[in-house]
């Protein structure tokens, strides 16, 4: 049984249709990427995943079992909402840390406002987080004492606090300078290997082809092509994921 | 010696009801101002077209006018028995402050990041602990130079009481000139004032020293 299925997500802004019926589906501990140029609606598909967006139509499927229908939402009230996106996790490209509190207290809020355990053991749960990302020593740092790199690294340990069966990332590394992508994509890639379930919508190819199980390639609001990395940028199908593909390689040519 | 005594104590007393009407306007002001703020932003329309138009006519009339109008009017108007006519100075002050507090927590709400509220919502808060646990402090610390601001005007503000007889300070100083010919205890006034306003000053630049560890 997929972990994931979403099928026929619709969802539009005023005239503009941004998602045009996006289905697919993705296992345990996989990792998908979610590529294309912007606009094509990547960043609205995670946000209706998080219910951050509501989507007109369609269903989303965790574990087998429907968490959202976009016909029956209505009756969703705010607790079953707020139950229900903590399936999903998800990481801000703008990372959204809480400036007034330190990093520590950043990643036990809300664990601790959910009374999830005793606030030992979520402040010790806190800090083995904190130490996966690399950061034990800016621990009681607050978020404008730190680099964007490492303010993105909590970023994905205030996401993982709270368990959520899939993790998305919403263009991590595009508020980055480029030195400092690196050790945000190294957490996502030592993630891959505890076995964690991602999405990331990203720009950076490399990664997508190296670090996913799975590709998604989409334009104009519908998934163009996807497939394993190999496929998608060894062997595109379609016109549009060439022509996409060839302009993002550019940038790195020359 | 002994005048500058009694004028001390004569303006004490009257820059004790300065304090007073100062202090009940605070208490009021700020709790019903962010009530207020959250009707102006409201998603209901003709609430917020309300609210709107209502802070609008407090902020472009005087304060002056509304004093009369509130302690008059509802005699004048609807034959009722004037209200005492320090409810009437505190009633007019509320308002008035109310609506002027109301645009600077606005201000200050919608300053904060949309991506504060949906990280809170992505982590599972419900919608008062966003705010409670998440804007607030960041309204706060964005407020606090233009709060601090109209603060200090409304300690000068207090001095239109006198407008119903309401004796503050100034009213008990102005006593002097018609009984004794003397100008000083009115700028004495300004001592006052001076000293009250500075007291403010120093603690406004302390709480905002204060919330100096965090940038947002």
């Amino acid at each position: 049984m997929s972990i994931l299925e979403v099928k026929d997500l619709r969802k539009t802004f005023g005239k503009n249709e941004i998602l045009k019926g996006i289905s697919f589906s993705l296992e345990q501990g996989e990792v998908l990427s979610i590529i294309g140029s912007s606009g094509s609606g990547k960043t609205t598909l995670l946000r209706c995943l998080n219910f951050l967006e509501f989507a007109e139509s369609g269903t989303i499927s965790v574990k087998g079992s429907e968490i959202y229908n976009g016909v029956s939402t209505m009756i969703l009230s705010d607790a079953q909402i707020r139950e229900r996106r903590l399936h999903f996790g998800l990481v801000f490209q703008s990372f959204n840390l809480f400036p007034q509190y330190n990093i520590l207290k950043n990643i036990t809020l809300a664990p601790s406002l959910m009374k999830r355990d005793t606030p030992k053991v979520i402040e010790a749960r806190a800090v083995e987080l904190i130490e996966r990302v690399g950061l034990k020593d800016r621990m009681y740092n607050y978020p404008c004492e730190l680099s964007g790199g490492q303010q993105q690294r909590v970023a994905i340990a205030r996401a993982l606090a709270l368990n959520p069966d899939i993790l998305c990332f919403d263009e991590p590394t595009s508020a980055l300078d480029p030195e400092l992508t690196g050790e945000v994509l190294k957490v996502i890639r030592e993630l891959k290997s505890s076995d964690c379930t991602m999405i990331v919508v990203t720009h950076e190819m490399e990664f997508a082809k190296n670090v996913s199980d799975k590709v998604i390639f989409m334009a104009d609001g519908i998934i163009e092509e996807t497939g394993t990395p190999k496929q998608v940028f060894e062997d595109p199908q379609s016109p549009k994921t060439r022509s996409f593909l060839s302009k993002s390689l550019e940038k790195y040519n020359d | 010696m002994e005048k500058f005594l009694s004028v001390t104590l004569d303006l004490a007393k009257g820059f004790g009801t300065t304090l007073q009407i100062f202090g009940l306007t605070l208490l009021f002001a700020l709790p019903i101002g962010l009530i207020i703020s959250f009707g102006s932003m409201s998603k209901f329309r003709p609430l917020r077209w309300l609210v709107r138009i209502f802070v609008w006519i407090i902020r472009g009339t005087p304060l002056m006018l509304q004093l009369i109008v509130i302690y008059y009017g509802p005699g004048l108007i609807f034959h009722w028995d004037l209200m005492p006519r320090f409810t009437a100075v505190m009633v007019a002050f509320v308002i008035n402050y109310s609506c002027y507090f109301s645009e600077i927590f606005r201000g200050g709400i919608e300053s904060v990041p949309k991506g504060q509220y949906e990280a809170g919502q992505v982590l599972g808060m419900t919608k008062s602990q966003i705010f409670f646990k998440v804007i607030l402090l960041q309204v706060i610390k964005k407020i606090v130079p233009p709060m601090s601001n109209e603060i200090i005007t409304l300690v000068k503000d207090t001095s239109l009481a006198r407008i119903i007889s309401v004796y503050e300070v100034i009213w008990n100083a102005q006593v002097y000139i018609k009984l004794d010919g003397l100008i000083w205890p009115l700028f004495y006034t300004g001592a006052f004032y001076l000293l009250f306003s500075g007291i403010l000053t120093i603690l406004f630049n302390l709480i905002e020293k204060k919330m100096n560890y965090f940038r947002g």
